[in-house]
């Protein structure tokens, strides 16, 4: 194997290392729960693409074969931190968060984690 | 330099799993260790990526694919459990 593709590949891995250990060191770093939401969901997020970028570059420039299992689950990844992150600030707000905490919605329904949700209407 | 990176992304990513036990044993809030866990299963399924790098298979990447379905899945579960008191309503 060439210097360049050693280099490339060790680049995506120590990259990811560092993104994984700030992301993990932001739970312990960061004071309130709210802000410790951003370190996982980001940067942890960013860790493991990198190292599914360096683990696919790995196989395609060294073991020469290609394998696409990598994307998806950097695809599956990425898809599913947004929604474990929404999930979990909604049963934060539910539990230390009152509705009159927070501005209002400005529109004809209130916030969905104290509201039920809206009557379906019979057009529809 | 290959082997040199992979010990110290390995490295990293184990730190960062004792940093989630941290939070998980000290966590005043529920929402805490539920973020916990699931970076938890985010930081195993580099870990098993990382393994599979070093043993040269790529055995490892359906067993890091489930890991990753089935965290999901758990996280919004547990979610779910502490926001309505139940799974499926």
């Amino acid at each position: 194997m060439d210097l360049v593709s050693e280099f490339l590949i060790s680049f995506f891995l120590v990259v990811a290392g560092i993104f994984g250990l700030v992301g993990s060191f932001g739970m312990i770093k960061l004071r309130d729960t709210m802000q410790r939401l951003h370190a996982p969901t980001k940067a942890t997020t960013l860790g493991v693409g990198g190292v599914l970028i360096g683990s696919m570059l790995y196989f395609l420039l060294v073991k020469g074969m290609f394998s696409f299992h990598e994307l998806l689950i950097t695809l599956f990844l990425f898809l599913t931190a947004p929604i474990t992150a929404n999930f979990i600030a909604k049963t934060f707000m539910q539990a230390n968060l009152h509705q009159s905490d927070l501005p209002g919605t400005e529109s004809e329904y209130g916030w969905s984690i104290y509201q039920d949700p809206p009557e379906r209407s019979e057009e529809d | 330099m290959i082997t040199a990176a992979l010990t110290f992304a390995t490295g990293c990513f184990g730190l960062g799993l004792l940093f989630n036990l941290w939070r998980i044993a000290t966590g005043p809030d529920s929402a805490d260790r539920i973020l916990a866990l699931d970076t938890m299963v985010i930081n195993i399924i580099a870990l098993l990526i990382l393994y599979g790098m070093w043993q040269g298979t790529t055995v490892y990447y359906e067993a890091s694919m489930l890991v990753a379905m089935v965290g999901f899945v758990s996280s919004v579960a547990y979610c779910r459990f502490v926001l309505r008191g139940d799974i499926i309503e």
